[in-house]
């Protein structure tokens, strides 16, 4: 069970989270939407740290972090508790495809190197790229860079996966592979937590729809209560302009 | 003008050459420890340890500031007459200390530029998948870095080879030093320095060689 209460973040004078309560069912896909500039990314970032909240408190498993208390290990085992999807990829650009995926399992995780390839080499099948086991990020399309960066993810066995605009930074030739491979993600029960404008996978995907403006959750619910009968008008409002 | 004594350089060559490994040790040992130091003063100023990142800004600005041969010769004529166990220093490990102090402070801004250059996106995803600080500068920043700093860092390596030729000033008879004393018994000055010169030079160049494999190494992730 994960559970955010009262997360708030500033920006300088701006408020671009404020007081977001929402809690995650273990094995639960929520999708987040709304307009640009609302505070999605926000959130996301604020639930690892990446941005530090100002205030509020984060709960995965036993594991609570307070934003006014948080310090530098309890921040260190929300992050291991969490896998982040970027919509850069944000690849280790020194690393190989497979070290890719065994870093985190070796320095994070403390696995031994032979180990942490099998897994990876798993992974790897998972996601089709085992015959690019050895090539740099660099020399891969920007499909395989995220499907890489989905399998980095995979392979920390994270109770909670965040995904950032996952294709958005993608050739439209490419999202296809991508969304594919975080259905798969899906059927395994895997907690995600997803970011997206891509809204027919929205409605496939989630379990709930969770639809954000200016810092607040607006309105959330079932896929199809949320864009068959969204009762807020600026839930209907951003879904007439996305549809 | 009068003509060159081929005969007197081609003899001094084999003589001077015998000097090449210490000029050589002398380099490779002051630039392994700059390596090292000036990693740490870079990582230094950008963590920016309190209190401990004004000690680094002042050495940085003094060994910066002032020139070379000064340093050496505060090491190696002045600390010992401050600091009575310091007597026993000898002209090498004088030079050797004051290369590896002069450059590491050149060295540090390098990679301190090259650490702050590399994408935030490499920052986040260290600190996303739960790295220390430590693992992240290791495993991710500073072999990005490294790449990057790598042609300056060759640079100051050759800067390097050519200024342990003041070690000389410290009564050490290297490369420098040799010549000198061969010039003075033969007033063939011109001869003498033209062939320690041209023997600096054939260093460098062999350096440049492998400077050029070394970046193709680095750049290797980068290829497409
Ligand atoms: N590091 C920052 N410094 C200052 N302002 C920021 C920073 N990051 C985000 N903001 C501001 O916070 C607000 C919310 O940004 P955020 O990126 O979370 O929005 P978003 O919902 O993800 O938008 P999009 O759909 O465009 O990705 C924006 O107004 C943005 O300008
Ligand atoms: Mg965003």
């Amino acid at each position: 069970m994960i559970r955010l209460s009262s997360l708030t973040k500033r920006f300088g004078e701006q408020t671009v989270l404020d007081g977001i309560d929402l809690s995650i069912e273990e094995g639960e896909r929520v999708v987040v939407i709304g307009p640009s500039g609302t505070g999605k990314s926000t959130l996301l970032r604020c639930i690892n740290f990446l941005d530090r909240p100002d205030h509020g408190s984060i709960k995965i498993g036993d594991l609570t972090v307070t934003a006014e208390r948080a310090n530098r290990r309890g921040i260190l085992a929300l992050r291991r508790r969490t896998a982040f999807v970027f919509q850069n990829y944000s690849l280790f650009a020194n690393r190989t495809v497979r070290e890719n995926i065994t870093e985190g399992l070796i320095v994070v995780r403390g696995w031994p190197a032979s180990k942490a390839r099998e897994r990876a080499d798993e992974i790897l099948r998972d996601i089709g790229l085992s015959d690019r086991a050895e090539a740099y990020p660099s020399a891969l399309s920007g499909g395989q860079q995220q499907r890489v960066g989905i399998g980095r993810a995979m392979a920390l066995d994270a109770d909670l996966m965040l995904f950032d605009e996952p294709t958005s930074a993608l050739d439209p030739e490419w999202v296809g592979e991508v969304l594919d491979l975080m259905r798969r993600v899906a059927e395994t029960r895997q907690t995600m937590l997803i970011v997206t404008h891509e809204m027919q996978f929205a409605r496939e995907i989630a379990d709930r729809i969770v639809f954000m403006d200016a810092g607040h959750i607006v309105e959330m619910g079932s896929p199809a209560a949320i864009f068959d009968d969204p009762k807020d008008r600026r839930t209907k409002n951003f879904l007439r302009r996305v549809s | 003008m009068r003509a060159l004594d081929y005969e007197y350089m081609l003899g001094l060559v084999p003589i001077l050459l015998g000097y090449v490994p210490l000029t050589l040790m002398m380099a490779g040992i002051a630039m392994a420890c700059a390596l090292v130091l000036s990693s740490l003063l870079a990582i230094e100023r950008v963590i920016k340890v309190p209190v401990l990142d004004r000690f680094v800004v002042l050495f940085i600005s003094f060994f910066r500031g002032t020139p070379l041969l000064v340093q050496l010769f505060l090491f190696y004529y002045g600390l010992p007459q401050v600091f009575a166990f310091l007597t026993q220093i000898d002209g090498v490990t004088a030079a050797i200390m004051g290369l590896t102090l002069h450059f590491s402070a050149y060295m540090s801004e390098s990679i301190r530029a090259a650490i702050v250059g590399i994408d935030r996106s490499q920052w986040e995803a260290s600190e996303a998948i739960g790295m220390t600080r430590l693992q992240m500068m290791r495993r991710i920043i500073l072999p990005q870095a490294t790449r990057v700093a790598a042609p300056t860092l060759v640079n100051y390596l050759i800067d390097m080879i050519k200024s342990t030729s003041l070690a000389f000033t410290l009564g050490v008879t290297e490369m420098m030093g040799a010549t000198q004393k061969e010039a003075a018994g033969s007033f063939l000055y011109f001869e003498a320095f033209l062939v320690v010169a041209v023997l600096y030079w054939i260093i460098v160049e062999v350096l440049s060689f492998f400077q050029k494999r070394l970046e193709t190494y680095l750049n290797r992730a980068y290829a497409r």
